[in-house]
């Protein structure tokens, strides 16, 4: 490609802003400076600007009431969060659920992920890598998908790269229309277990209300069968499309990449395994269909919940919050006699202080979440990749998963998917990539639509067994305790979810969410470790084949949009836009790119 | 017609008008939850709407920030800008998300949409209304958040947030002379909200009466009825047949549900396509769509108080429950006191409440009534 924007003089920088963010759930806001001459991004700050209050309205409530409430943080994928609440409830409540109630719950996320991912990638990414897009932004690159084949034609039956693209344009493109429809029917998929979407009806702790009879069942597999050709098509090209893009951009690999940094928390309850006490949250942790951990640098830390709850930290920056520190602290120590930190999410009380957006002072209501690595002493700012690159890095370097559908061989995942009616049975493997970088994260997430859909092949098969069996207990009475503590941990579509509880005097005396997007979207820590998105961006090589003037800045929206960003998650974040410039360093780096 | 950005005359056939655009603002305190689910509807669909397949209507302009085709920034926010010049007319006003009070914290804000340009502050939510909603066509709450003021509003909140009529006033006109058109739900079930806004686009291409609406100013066809008397788990009710766990499927008054005196059709239609629902498939229903929700209704798992009585005494009384269910609807209808935009934060809120202690009691917390 050519190099444009050479007019600009060597190191001068460009601010450039994007606010509100489109195509994402939520408000976010990137403010970036652009150093046109070298084809970088100098900096990256984001922002998020709506404060709700959840963890402050909560307190006093009936803790039964928390599902319900919590499920309205999010409004595309608010079920996960009433799945996490109900797991953490349980745990609070001592209720060991019977196993067709977890089956359909396993049913419903898997549904929620087939639909979230689906929508997120076909109908908001995409518009990134459409015809449209693409002619406006790099026209060489458009030019040269129109004489390049697609490798697997013969699965998706789009004979060029263009072709794809075209079909991605926004609401007049074929997969985009397409995507639309299968987002129905998995919400339909959905609504069959959870009863409505995206704030469940049916969930409870001790169980669901979902009726489990023969029928609801029957309507799911219908459903599951329908869409399982568009599945197998979308993982075909969407690798055409990511794979064309590393070939045509040399050097793609570094937008939106960052050190390998990675956490996931687990999902899909093993019914036969999960009793929800904290004293056995260790091994029923393992046994889940999306296994926990921690990669550093693509080796596995740790796939022990205990380890990653004890590890959690807030952390305050310079931000519209007072810190807690000095408040006694709710739990000292967790049931295995473990010492709980001041800055754990249990022990947390969230004190806003709203005030004028100063950049020289209070910016930020930066509730910034890291997990303590006791063996380096380092907080580390973990990001989810969106949620299926960290799910699937963690499974497959675990090895845990053994399944008919979905197996971990210790180096990749791979995903059995039944025969459908245009195309046969297919297995698919997920190898761990190079890098962690947009196109990765991206691409992570169409195996992941494909691994769902393979998990609830064996829900159905299991929870089919046993209402033909007679088994159609879904629920467990229980009563709520005075005083107790209870932690969920779950995957939210878009990366770790954890809900923690304290009840005192039978209420809520402690509520604390902690979703993915604190996590991807928090910028400088009091240690002064970036936050994700900021580090994925800053530094990252520019192809937009537009100068200053007429920018449109799509490399950038693509390394963040790879996130899954999701804003009304940042229950607690309120950032700032750092606009302090740091002294300009500018390296060549980029500058070879053209 | 192909022109409609005029900012004097309107693009108008003989009757109506031949475009509209729809500014939709989601910046309320809200989770996107009904932008996400109004594209579960085929009853019609987004996309039909948008690329003119429903006969009759205008043309569309969508502006919503989720399904923006744009990257965002100025790009997207355009066209808001131009409306709140007077540039861009004529536009349905679509607002999703409580309206924070803005007046309670200093030099702070809850919620913005965009920057201003001169200062580079948040502009809030509050300063686009004030300028978008007398100029809009017609002015849309989408979800119970933007209608009533809903969870966020919940006492105990920080925020002082509150509904768009509270925030507007209940007799406010829209510069089309129709009342704010509040289609109530947490979320919005998705094919009312498509189907009301089909109506509304029917009466702006002039070839439709307004919709008819409520005191609550709901669509009428689609809230005149309660959950319980679309339920099909109601005949258990009748023969005084009651779930005593979430394990049966009969009437769930007893555990927790509020059907009986809750506007909603949701029973009755499913969620979307006719699947799913709340009673109708083991879901309490919690009456996310009423004014009062959700601290009239909580904690959501116990017996509403007065359905001993009133299921006890079903079968020979039935005009009596009847009655005394209407004085319930008449207090679910009404939102608590705190949704306001006065000086003064009356919610309750209190960060450092623990229990044992003396909890922040909401200002006028009303006390439950009963008879569900």
């Amino acid at each position: 490609m050519t190099l444009t924007g050479q007019d600009a003089e060597p190191g001068q920088l460009v601010e450039m802003s994007w606010d509100p963010i489109t195509r994402i759930i939520g408000n976010l806001g990137i403010y970036t400076k652009i150093d046109f001459a070298n084809r970088r991004v100098a900096e990256c700050h984001s922002t998020s600007s709506i404060f709700r209050g959840y963890s402050v309205f909560m307190k006093g409530k009936d803790p039964r009431d928390a599902g319900f409430i919590t499920s309205r943080i999010c409004g595309i994928c608010g079920d996960n969060h009433t799945t996490c609440s109900i797991y953490a409830q349980n745990m609070a409540y001592g209720i060991k659920t019977p196993p067709l109630a977890e089956n359909i719950i396993n049913l419903g996320e898997a549904a929620e992920y087939l639909f979230d991912h689906t929508i997120f990638q076909d109908n908001l990414v995409f518009a990134d890598y459409c015809e449209a897009m693409v002619k406006d932004t790099n026209p060489s690159v458009l030019a040269r998908a129109e004489n390049t084949e697609a490798p697997h034609a013969g699965v998706h039956g789009y004979k060029t790269i263009a072709d794809i693209m075209r079909a991605f344009n926004p609401f007049e493109g074929e997969i985009y229309r397409e995507a639309l429809k299968i987002s129905r029917t998995t919400r339909e998929m959905f609504c069959l277990m959870e009863g409505r979407h995206v704030h469940p009806s049916t969930l409870y702790p001790g169980g669901v209300g979902t009726m489990p009879s023969p029928t609801v069942f029957t309507d799911y597999q219908s459903r599951l069968i329908d869409i399982l050709d568009f599945v197998k098509k979308a993982v075909a090209l969407n690798d055409d499309v990511f794979d064309f893009f590393y070939e045509a951009l040399p050097g793609y690999e570094e937008v939106g990449r960052r050190r390998v940094l990675l956490g996931c928390w687990g999902a899909f309850q093993n019914p036969d395994v999960v009793d929800y006490k904290y004293e056995h949250m260790t091994d029923w942790g393992r046994a889940m269909g999306v296994t926990p951990g921690i990669v550093v640098d693509g080796k596995l830390l740790t796939t022990d919940l205990v380890e990653i709850n004890l590890g959690m930290r807030i952390l305050l920056g310079s931000s519209y919050y007072e810190d807690w520190t000095a408040e006694e602290p709710f739990v000292t120590h967790d049931p295995l006699g473990n010492p709980v930190d001041i800055r754990h999410p249990w022990n947390q009380t969230t004190l806003p202080a709203p005030g004028k957006r100063d950049f020289d002072d209070r910016y930020s209501w930066v509730m910034s979440p890291r997990w303590f690595d006791k063996a380096s002493g380092e907080h580390l700012a973990l990001d989810t990749g969106g949620g299926p690159f960290a799910r699937l890095y963690t499974t497959a370097l675990a090895g845990l998963v053994d399944t008919p559908y979905v197996k971990s061989t210790g180096h990749s995942v791979q995903i059995n998917l039944p025969r459908s009616r245009e195309l046969p049975e297919q297995t698919l493997e997920w190898n761990i990539p190079q890098w962690s970088n947009a196109i990765e994260r991206n691409r992570a997430r169409v195996y992941f639509v494909a691994y769902a859909a393979a998990m609830a092949v064996k829900f159905l098969e299991d929870s089919m067994a046993a209402v033909r069996a007679g088994d159609t207990k879904v629920f467990t009475d229980f009563d709520v305790p005075d005083e107790a503590i209870g932690c969920g941990f779950h995957e939210a579509v878009r990366g770790v979810l954890s809900h923690h509880m304290v009840i005192r005097d039978g209420k809520i005396a402690n509520y604390h969410p902690y979703p993915p997007t604190p996590w991807n979207a928090s910028p400088r820590d009091s240690y002064g470790t970036p936050g994700p998105y900021e580090d994925a961006v800053q530094d990252m090589p520019i192809f937009e084949e537009n100068g200053p003037d007429n920018f449109r800045g799509v490399d950038i929206m693509r390394a963040v949009r790879s996130f899954d960003p999701c804003l009304p998650c940042g229950v607690h974040m309120y950032l700032g836009n750092g606009r302090s410039i740091e002294k300009l360093h500018s390296p060549m780096f980029g500058a070879d790119r053209g | 017609m192909t022109v409609a950005p005029a900012p004097d005359r309107p693009a108008t056939s003989e009757r109506g008008f031949e475009e509209m655009h729809i500014l939709w603002i989601s910046e309320g305190m809200s989770c996107d939850g009904d932008t996400v689910s109004i594209t579960a509807s085929s009853q019609p669909s987004i996309e039909d709407v948008v690329t003119g397949m429903i006969p009759g209507l205008p043309k569309v302009h969508l502006h919503n920030k989720v399904l923006s085709p744009t990257l965002g920034g100025e790009e997207f926010l355009a066209p808001f800008r131009a409306a709140a010049r007077g540039e861009l007319e004529p536009f349905i006003l679509v607002i999703e998300g409580s309206i924070p009070n803005e007046n309670i914290n200093g030099d702070g804000y809850w919620s913005s949409f965009g920057n201003d340009p001169e200062t580079g502050e948040p502009l809030t939510l509050n300063w686009w209304i004030d300028r978008l909603a007398p100029k809009a066509w017609a002015v849309v709450a989408v979800g119970t958040c933007a209608t009533y003021g809903g969870i966020h509003a919940m006492a105990g909140n920080p925020t002082g947030c509150m509904g768009l009529a509270d925030y507007l006033g209940w007799d406010f006109r829209s510069a089309g002379a129709l009342p704010i058109v509040n289609i109530p739900g947490c979320p919005v079930q998705p094919e009312n909200f498509m189907e009301t806004l089909t109506w509304v686009l029917h009466h702006a291409a002039g070839s439709a009466p307004p919709p008819p609406l409520d005191a609550q100013l709901r669509p009428q066809w689609i809230f005149g009825r309660t959950v319980h008397e679309g339920c099909d788990r109601a005949g258990y009710y009748e023969q005084g047949d009651f779930s005593k766990d979430y394990n049966s499927p009969k009437c769930q008054v007893k555990i927790g549900c509020w059907g009986p005196v809750v506007n909603c059709n949701v029973p009755k239609r499913g969620w979307m396509n006719g699947v799913g629902g709340c009673p109708n498939v083991g879901g309490i229903c919690i009456g996310c769509t009423m004014p009062g929700f959700p601290d009239k209704f909580m904690p959501f798992m116990d017996m509403p108080p007065g359905s001993s009585l009133s299921s006890m005494i079903v079968k020979p009384y039935g005009s009596f429950v009847r009655r005394m269910r209407g004085i319930t609807n008449r207090t679910a209808n009404s939102e608590p006191k705190w949704r306001h935009n006065n000086e003064a934060l009356t919610t309750g809120y209190d960060p450092r409440y623990r229990p044992g202690l003396e909890p922040g009691a909401p200002a006028d917390m009303e006390s439950k009534e009963i008879n569900a």
